[in-house]
């Protein structure tokens, strides 16, 4: 099937959604396709915290603080350019959410905003109780209704974007449902695919967030950045099983109510790490990433809890004021078998968020003309640390300026594809073959493996090493020729090409990880422990016929000011 | 313990049939969980929808659990046999999948249902 469009948008979650309103608010028509069902899967429905924007409805505030708490957050690599748009659209965005009667918590007839941890002050809005991600995914889906210029394709997995003379102009794509090839001939793309937590066998994302765009940008000839930094969230849940809840809800709870980090042995821990980092933000016992590390190394001296973590426990805290503090969701953790009255939860490090991702100019264009990147998918405002909060923030925010700029592109560009522009993902899906040889479903779980173990929250060289040998062990096992069962819904073709994506990914990582001999906010060496000044700069990955180059850029002018790169 | 999953597999086109899979797994696991196993450890080729992966954010994974309507990811496993099959009033794609999506997001707006 042939299909054709000014603009296509690839993933629909919060970030692509927002692109497909603005570009077809600009006059684009839009397709709007995503592997899964539309405004369903990706990050933002499983986000249940909060969204950070200056709109000074708790008290006075201008979105200069916000960018500044947002640069301090980076570590010194943050794209200021990208960050001061995300700060300095925040308000209007969340402002038209509202509009669109998003419902963000009030208090006192104005927008409520909470004080999270890394802002200097009450910035973050949200809905009431845990259901910020729901409630923004269901508006845009809303004002997605009825937008005639836009089209909506679920099912529809983006196998390789559409190159002709260096120039994006479309996708090859897999319709799930039936296995048949679409081409969708386009004149700007916007990659908006979220991260890439699927690489970890802990994370907080959904299943297809295995870092699809990063892979489609790559092999199209795209730069990305920063691809080291993977932030992980110290606590996320880990048992008992619990469902029907995201994995890192527990944050807020701890933070207001004080809940307790207890070894294996039910015994207090932090204080110890605090003591011997000397750090201290002053609210919590440790930040976010000693947190972590306390955790691992708990666990690592045979001080886990039974699942490999450790417990967290509210059990001091009177039963009436956790009712007051969790609403509904005590209700939800009974259905889970969880009583944080008698027993504590256990919880352990997860990938949550990716500060790296596709580099793209002030338009949010790639390296690749009229190839265009949103939301998490982009890499750089977040430098070396995401301030929490700005996810959600920056898929709204880079959503929309990412859809206007590809519909301008497309206004200024005449149609180019040719057939030849699709030939080789084409020639890739025809190669499929019926095997039952590999199983690659095996090989998502054991790269996931391989990932949180070696290129996990700390990292050495020798874990490292040993992460891109493996890594590439699986390139050589799923081979050049996709597996297939020749069935609808093909799960081993779905699970082949994201295999693919996935080991591309991975190894971007864990050579930019391999570099970087230095910790640096979400980065952290074992080998080399402390910051180092001469490595304030970036990291830039290309794809060369297969194989992952890695090279150095220069990071924001004011940090070469700071320490220039060493050559 | 050990689930034993009792899947109604096939498309329109091939021979339905049922199979069973043997799941071992600790309590509080989901179906979720259980099929995932069973794609990655014995059989890669069975069908099913799922996204946001025990969170009851996506709404994937509707199937039929012992014949009535569930989201495998907050359908605990248990001891003892477990009945999967497609959703009955949707168009079968194949094994556990299901045409669920809105008539105006498919490729193929004129699939029923």
């Amino acid at each position: 099937m042939r299909l054709e469009t000014d603009v296509l948008i690839v993933g629909a979650g919060g970030a692509g959604m927002y692109a497909a309103l603005e570009a077809a608010a600009s006059g684009a028509s839009v397709i709007l396709a995503d592997r899964s069902l539309i405004g369903r899967g990706g990050a933002t429905v499983m986000a249940m915290m909060t969204v950070s924007a200056a709109i000074g409805a708790q008290c006075p505030d201008h979105w200069e603080h916000h960018l500044a708490d947002t640069l301090a957050a980076g570590y010194g690599l943050c794209d200021e350019g990208l960050s001061a748009i995300l700060c300095e659209d925040a308000p209007k965005r969340i402002l038209e959410m509202d509009a669109w009667k998003v419902g963000w918590a009030r208090e006192d007839g104005h927008i409520k905003q909470a004080h999270a941890p890394g802002h200097d002050r009450p910035r973050c809005v949200y809905v009431d109780f845990l259901r910020t991600g729901p409630a923004v995914s269901k508006t845009l889906r809303h004002q997605l209704q009825n937008k005639s210029s836009i089209r909506r394709i679920g099912d529809l997995m983006i196998v390789d974007i559409a190159i002709e003379d260096g120039v994006a102009c479309g996708a090859t794509a897999i319709h799930l449902g039936t296995g048949e090839p679409v081409t969708i001939a386009a004149k700007a793309v916007v990659v908006a695919t979220g991260g890439l937590t699927r690489l970890y066998r802990r994370n907080s994302g959904s299943f297809n967030m295995g870092g699809d765009g990063y892979a489609l940008a790559l092999r199209a000839g795209a730069e990305l950045v920063d691809m080291e930094f993977v932030q992980f969230f110290p606590i996320g849940h880990l048992a008992p099983r619990l469902v029907g809840l995201d994995p890192i809800m527990w944050d807020p709870f701890r933070y207001k109510l004080g809940g307790i980090l207890l070894n294996g042995e039910m015994q207090e821990f932090e204080q110890r790490y605090a003591v011997d980092s000397g750090r201290n933000d002053g609210k919590y016992v440790l930040t976010r990433d000693l947190a972590t590390y306390a955790i691992m190394k708990e666990v690592e001296a045979g001080r886990g809890s039974p699942s490999g973590g450790a417990y967290l426990s509210f059990k001091h805290v009177p039963e009436a004021e956790l009712r007051r503090a969790f609403g509904p969701v005590i209700d939800t953790l009974a259905k889970s078998g969880i009583d944080l009255t008698h027993n504590p939860i256990e919880v352990a490090p997860i990938a949550h968020y990716h500060m790296g991702g596709v580099k793209v100019n002030a338009a949010f264009e790639s390296t690749v003309p009229n190839l265009f990147a949103s939301g998490e998918a982009v890499g750089g405002a977040n430098g070396a640390n995401r301030l929490s909060g700005n996810a959600i923030t920056e898929a709204l925010v880079f959503g929309a300026r990412a859809g206007r700029s590809a519909a301008a592109a497309a206004r200024a560009t005449n149609g180019r594809s040719t057939a030849q522009a699709f030939a080789p993902a084409l020639d890739l899906l025809r190669r499929r073959k019926l095997s039952a040889s590999v199983n690659p479903a095996a090989l998502i779980g054991e790269l996931q493996q391989i990932m949180m173990e070696k290129v996990g929250p700390f990292r050495t060289e020798t874990t490292l090493d040993a992460a891109i040998a493996e890594l590439d062990r699986l390139t050589r096992a799923i081979g050049n020729d996709p597996l297939s069962d020749g069935a609808p819904f093909d799960s081993v073709l779905l699970d082949w090409l994201d295999l693919r994506n996935m080991v591309a990914v991975a190894k971007s990582v864990a050579i930019a990880a391999h570099a970087r001999r230095e910790s640096r906010g979400s980065h952290q060496r074992e080998d080399f422990p402390s910051l180092d000044p001469a490595w304030q700069f970036n990291q830039i990955v290309r794809w060369d016929d297969g194989k992952i180059e890695l090279s150095r850029s220069a990071a924001t002018k004011k940090a070469q000011e700071l320490a220039g790169a060493p050559a | 313990m050990t689930a034993t999953l009792i899947i109604q597999r096939g498309s329109p086109k091939a021979q339905r049939h049922i199979e069973r899979f043997d799941v071992p797994f600790v309590p509080g696991q989901t179906v979720l969980d259980g099929l995932r196993f069973i794609r990655s450890q014995i059989d890669p080729t069975l069908a099913f929808r799922f996204s946001c992966i025990n969170a009851n954010a996506c709404k994937e994974c509707m199937m039929l659990i012992d014949d009535t309507i569930a989201y495998a990811c907050t359908t605990r496993l248990r001891d003892g046999e477990m009945k999967l099959a497609p959703l009955p009033k949707k168009a079968l794609v194949n094994d556990l999948v299901t045409e669920i999506a809105p008539p105006d997001e498919r490729l193929n707006p004129s699939t029923k249902r």
